[in-house]
């Protein structure tokens, strides 16, 4: 396949401890742990199969893996990728912290935006980085989401995204807090139009995030297993003192409670995607 | 940096006048409006129909309550997700009335529990921030006490957004960012200090339009000051596709100047 030679299978994946660190094996090659089954996993054959392990796990996937995967071939043009934040409060630490990432995750910022086609059918496309600070959302990341969703209305085309997120960047106080209201207008201006959105939730979608656009889409997907809720188990916890229900705020749980459409393994998103977009093909003319 | 925590502590005295204070300072003839037609009624969200001076509005409000008994059955004003239905069901009324609407926000944030996360505590403050951004009607919402992020910012979404002087209101409670950043929620002081929570730091930052005095407050003169404000304020306020342009521009400039001159 060819996004896989744009992948680096180097050891990235190990937020949230959910993913395991890769080892080699004694023949060499690099392995994963799953943490659901807890078999070692060739890394080959986990990049083969889009991060998924034979179990069904999903591993957490970097922004442009899925980007790669999911559009046409050399159909994906980025768009307003210098954007990103300079510590706007002079928060303490956010500096470096930000460098941080932008090194680890080869990122400028926690989302990557673009025009793209999934299946022949053009689309304006954003996806989250989990390895940027866990996809927090601060300025930058709500312009951004802004500024896609003011595009697609210019150029009446549907919006798919994927979100993974912690929830708003606590480093940018407010001002990432108003990226809730901020990018749920555009949502709202957008949906008015009369244009598609569709949102796919993978591991973890929390916090702002699903609090404003990952809750907007007039369809809205998941991966299997994926952690969506508001607020943090902890959190919850500590405030009813109570345990949590089994499969609290999975991907499972809130198809149960009715807050998303269907579950969808990321095996056959692209192929779902581009039917749902044809469906909607008359909407797009421009 | 201490500063900023004393007007934490301020905006949390249980003494403050609550949501329902405000309204009966401010308004006239108020008529409490209950449920959400949905699930259930939320005592932490309090709305309904009032006068302001001449005119009808609507009226919603975070409560807290005084009494013991009061507060434990207000949720101490963290709703649950039939809350924020409750108040944009009042919302849309009032844009089918052509009613201004008026959000009075207190709350530490909206409720952190497992029914409001089975009940969709996210998708009901999303909804909130998606409907409020095109009311064709005149929203100005006022923070008296607690800004709690989303949970505050549920009702927020306005033409106009004033702060009491000692009102806060911030992305994550400063207990709760020292815990996740220093793991050490008694560095709440400095944390708050950073996080830029005050009435002061919001107006600075574009936030917020207007800080509003605590000079008598509780007294008839402080709401006879806030109810000829409201009026004034609505009075140059438009109507429909003009008021509703304006809003997004207002939206749409949140945090702009924070990403810099970078075009893409
Ligand atoms: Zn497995």
């Amino acid at each position: 396949m060819a996004w896989m030679n744009f992948l680096k299978p180097k050891n990235q994946l190990e937020e949230g401890g959910r993913t395991g660190a890769s080892v080699h094996s004694d023949a060499g090659e690099p392995e994963r742990t799953c943490p659901n089954c807890h078999k070692e996993i060739p890394m080959s054959r986990l990049w083969a199969n889009g991060l998924v392990c034979a179990c069904g796990h999903h591993f957490r996937m970097k922004a442009r893996q899925r980007i790669a995967q999911l559009c046409d071939k050399g159909s994906f043009r980025e768009l307003y990728a210098a954007i990103k934040a300079d510590n706007p409060l002079d928060f303490p630490g956010y500096h470096e912290k930000a460098e941080t990432a932008r090194a680890a995750s080869g990122e400028t910022e926690a989302v990557v935006c673009g025009a793209a086609k999934i299946g022949g059918h053009k689309c304006a496309l954003f996806a989250m980085e989990p390895e940027f600070m866990m996809g927090s959302m601060g300025s930058a990341v709500g312009e951004k989401i802004t500024r896609l969703f003011e595009y697609a209305m210019r150029y009446r085309l549907p919006v798919v995204g994927f979100t993974v997120s912690g929830g708003a960047r606590m480093q940018e106080g407010l001002l990432s807090l108003m990226q809730m209201a901020k990018t749920s207008a555009a949502v709202k201006r957008h949906s008015d139009a009369g244009l598609l959105y569709i949102a796919v939730l993978t591991d973890p979608t929390t916090g702002g995030v699903t609090a404003s656009f990952a809750m907007e889409a007039d369809i809205i997907l998941a991966e299997p297993g994926a952690t969506v809720g508001f607020a943090g188990k902890r959190v919850i916890e500590q405030t009813t003192k109570k345990a949590l229900p089994e499969g609290f705020q999975t991907s499972e749980f809130v198809l149960e409670h009715g807050f998303i459409d269907a579950i969808v393994p990321r095996g056959q998103q692209k192929k779902y995607l581009a039917d749902l977009l044809a469906m909607h093909d008359g909407r797009a003319a421009s | 940096m201490t500063a900023a925590y004393d007007r934490v502590k301020k905006a949390r005295e249980s003494g403050r006048p609550t949501g329902l204070d405000y309204i009966g300072g401010i308004f006239t003839g108020f008529i409490e409006l209950h449920g959400d037609r949905r699930c259930g009624d939320d005592p932490a969200i309090v709305g309904g129909l009032a006068r302001l001076i001449g005119q009808s509005v609507t009226v919603i409000a975070i409560e807290k309550g005084h009494s013991a008994k009061d507060r434990a059955r207000r949720n101490f004003g963290a709703p649950h997700p039939e809350g924020y239905r409750k108040a944009l069901r009042l919302m849309k009324q009032a844009e089918k009335f052509g009613r201004p609407v008026i959000c009075l926000i207190d709350t530490s944030g909206a409720y952190c529990g497992i029914g409001a996360e089975e009940r969709g505590q996210g998708q009901a403050i999303a909804e909130n921030l998606m409907e409020m951004s095109t009311l064709c009607v005149p929203v100005i919402s006022i923070l008296i006490g607690e800004g709690g992020s989303g949970g505050a910012l549920a009702l927020g979404v306005s033409d106009r957004v004033w702060m009491m002087e000692n009102a806060v209101y911030s992305v994550i409670s400063p207990e709760g960012c020292a815990s996740i950043l220093y793991k050490d929620a008694g560095k709440a002081a400095e944390a708050a200090g950073s996080l830029k929570l005050t009435a002061q730091d919001a107006k600075s930052l574009g936030i917020i339009e207007r800080i509003l005095s605590e000079k008598d407050m509780g007294k008839p003169e402080f709401y006879a000051r806030i109810r000829e404000m409201l009026v004034q304020e609505i009075g140059t306020l438009g109507r429909d596709a003009e008021l509703v342009a304006h809003r997004y521009e207002r939206i749409r400039a949140l945090g702009t100047s924070a990403v810099g001159k970078e075009q893409a």
